[in-house]
């Protein structure tokens, strides 16, 4: 326990006076700018690195979505429905006893349970599907646009079936389905986040700035949004949504919804520390300048702010995520054709179909939990390094 | 004290104001009114619809009114006569339906704070102690996989575990062969088996979250020269930071009744769906998917007084307990 600390100061020898100049490292430290200083923190926490990566790796696989899937997300293939994951290997030893190197899956041969009329699949070893890299699939536009029939990895022979995760109860491969949904899932969290960046910059900011009535108003506002409980609230609005809307229009307006309550968080943040900086001597002197009031905000206070904002958001992107995943789960969000985490866990909705087919719940919702594991590791990390003047 | 609390009710004025227009709100988005929907029924199955009877329906209705109208009859209903609409799904008063499903919301949520104060007290006093501990660092690692599960998905996960491996059925808050029974202490009993999951479930996230602030708030406060005092002075080590740190450190407990509620009763209501429970939640689903908005609003509004009022009651237990809190 820290039962000393109170007479544990440093002993004192030599000179008060630090001299100056000891090393390249200190001088280029105290040279350093803000954003420098920031990643120099930031780096020494191990665990947010690591969580920045994951993150960057989900986002290129979102963007890379059609390539990386061996499959598309819609193709059924009611012979194969519910079928368990195949595990890859990478030796075929052939009947003369030779053993060469040839990554492959194993097929499956069907059984017809008699009771129950229920196909089950048992992975057969006798059977050896050839996989590879870069290989012919399916044809694919890439981002809609770029035609391509290039995927990543697949069977070599585009008529035989891999399912590295299994497939859900249509037949459909569940690896190329939760690649898609990566796609769909991570950028709702993005698009959400930047609209409530914008609501709560701005609302954060006059509140702050003004004080007064300005600010008992927004204060108001977001005590009420913030003291209803979300899911019932969000639950109300994605109902209102008609059925006949485009996937398109239901996305932005799922989106819409969801960063509609997560911006006061970000407005309490900047509220505050606005509240802080009003004061400081550069805004007064910014102020003597002759700055008007729009340029004191955005030109001299926010700018202040940015590695304090980043922070908040990246805090602020696992909810919308799960918000959205939550919404689609219950059958209000996102509905097919467009697959997002939400909706692939539609498909586990019963404990019965959790026992057939455990990866129907099990890989989406490792999904949703690696995303939002590391947007709050991430988003702690930066937290810590946000300001590195102080500490 | 009393004019305190008056000053506190004062303020929640407003804010209800709010929650009742944002409730309306959820009432009048969908397009159309119920009366659209039961023509186009009635046009469906081919009956005749009178263009006078729908005039005159829409008039006994107040659909033809303007807005604030609308909202003026329906929150005067409720604020005066305790009328909260009329559910056309079920065809009976909406008041008749919500206080049985709210009465086991607010069960549940308290059950599920309860245990968040349970758990979180040993932990967090454990965890501040014996800081990187390796206790420390489980218990670390468990509080952020918890604050990072989704309920429904950490419902869903239980429910498969608790199918497969202890070959339970779950879902529900009573077994079947006990839903019509008299209480008895074998139905008390199998109602113990099945709330173990949803509270488990709801109370997780909020656990893990004060467990965080209670180690903070602890570290912080045994860093302080009166424990070092008291240390010295030759106190044994539980009573020098039972007896008065944890009394201070104690404060967020309270406090969080102000924001652990919304998320308990917003964990509640996804939860209980996946697990269909007979709460508030299902029901909720099932009003809104059928559009029946009356019950609906009701219920969104209802969630968000009772969130004020664990706020309010947050507010002042923590002006009791912490003497430096003025009552200003």
């Amino acid at each position: 326990m820290a039962a000393h600390t109170f007479i544990d100061a440093a002993p004192e020898t030599g000179p008060a006076v630090t001299p100056l100049k000891t090393s390249g490292k200190a001088q280029s430290i105290a040279a350093a700018g803000q954003w420098t200083l920031i990643w120099q923190r930031f780096k020494r926490n191990k665990v947010a690195v690591v969580a920045g990566w994951i993150i960057i790796a989900l986002y290129l696989i979102g963007i890379f979505a059609e390539f990386l899937a061996p499959g598309l997300p819609d193709t059924a293939r009611p012979q194969f429905t519910n079928a368990p994951p195949q595990s890859i290997a990478f030796f075929v030893t052939d009947e003369n006893g030779q053993t060469r190197f040839q990554p492959h899956v194993k097929g499956y041969t069907q059984s017809v349970d008699p009771a129950s009329l229920r196909r089950t699949f048992v992975v057969d070893d006798t059977q050896v599907v050839p996989i590879g890299f870069f290989v012919e699939g399916p044809a694919y536009r890439l981002w809609g646009l770029i035609p391509s029939t290039l995927h990543l990895v697949g069977p070599l022979d585009p008529t035989d079936t891999m399912y590295l995760l299994g497939t859900d109860r249509l037949g459909r491969d569940l690896l190329s389905r939760l690649i898609h949904a990566t796609r769909i899932s991570m950028s709702i969290g993005l698009v959400g986040v930047v609209i409530s960046l914008c609501l709560g910059v701005t609302l954060g900011s006059l509140s702050g700035f003004y004080g007064g009535w300005v600010d008992l108003v927004i204060q108001r506002i977001i005590e009420v949004i913030s003291s209803m409980p979300t899911i019932p609230l969000w639950l109300g609005l994605a109902a209102a949504i008609p059925i006949t809307w485009s996937p398109l229009q239901v996305y932005f307006v799922i989106t819409l919804i969801v960063s509609l309550f997560g911006w006061t968080g970000l407005a309490r943040e900047v509220r505050g520390r606005f509240y802080a900086l009003r004061g400081e001597d550069f805004v007064t002197a910014a102020r003597l300048d002759g700055s008007g009031e729009r340029r004191l905000i955005f030109r001299h206070i926010l700018p202040s702010l940015t590695s304090h904002i980043l922070a908040v958001v990246t805090l602020a992107l696992p909810t919308m995520i799960v918000a959205e995943t939550a919404l689609s789960f219950l059958g209000i969000g996102l509905k097919a054709p467009v697959v997002s985490w939400g909706v692939l866990l539609q498909d586990a909705q019963n404990v019965r179909t959790i026992a057939g087919a455990p990866w129907l719940l099990i890989w989406p919702a490792g999904a949703v939990v690696l995303a939002v594991l590391s947007f709050n590791f991430l988003g702690d990390g930066m937290r810590d390094a946000a300001d590195p003047y102080e500490g | 004290m009393g004019r305190y609390v008056v000053k506190r009710l004062i303020y929640m004025v407003p804010t209800l104001f709010g929650m009742s227009i944002i409730a309306f709100l959820i009432i009048q988005l969908p397009p159309g009114d119920y009366l659209t929907s039961m023509i186009s029924r009635m046009t469906e199955s081919g009956e005749n619809v009178d263009p006078a009877q729908v005039a005159r329906l829409r008039e006994v209705y107040g659909l033809a009114d303007p807005v604030w109208l609308q909202y003026w009859k329906w929150i005067s209903g409720i604020l005066l006569r305790g009328d909260f609409g009329y559910s056309f799904e079920w065809n009976r008063p909406v008041a008749d339906l919500i206080w049985e499903r709210m009465g086991s919301t607010l069960a549940l949520s308290v059950a599920s704070l309860l245990f968040v104060w349970a758990v979180a007290l040993p932990i967090g006093i454990y965890s501040a102690m014996r800081r990187h501990s390796l206790g420390d660092h489980v218990f670390t690692f468990i509080g952020f996989i918890g604050f990072a599960i989704p309920n429904f998905i950490l419902a869903l996960t239980l429910m498969y575990v608790a199918y497969r491996y202890l070959g339970m059925s779950v879902g529900g808050l009573q077994s079947p062969e006990f839903i019509d029974q008299p209480w008895s202490w074998a139905k008390f009993v199998d109602l113990l088996a099945h709330l173990w999951i949803p509270i488990i479930v709801i109370g997780t996230a909020g656990t893990a979250a004060l467990i965080r602030i209670l180690r903070a708030n602890l570290t912080d406060e045994l860093n302080k020269p009166y424990v070092i005092t008291a240390k010295a002075k030759g106190l044994p080590e539980y009573r020098a930071v039972i007896k008065y740190p944890v009394r201070i450190a104690l404060n967020p407990f309270v406090s969080a009744i102000g924001w652990v509620l919304p998320e308990l009763i917003s964990g509640v209501t996804i939860t209980a769906i996946v697990l269909n429970l007979p709460t508030a939640g299902p029901l909720l689903l099932r009003a809104l998917v059928s559009q029946d908005m009356y019950l609906a609003g009701s219920f969104i509004l209802l969630m968000g007084v009772l969130t004020l009022i664990g706020m309010l009651v947050s507010d002042l237990l923590l002006a009791l307990l912490d003497p430096r809190i003025r009552f200003t």
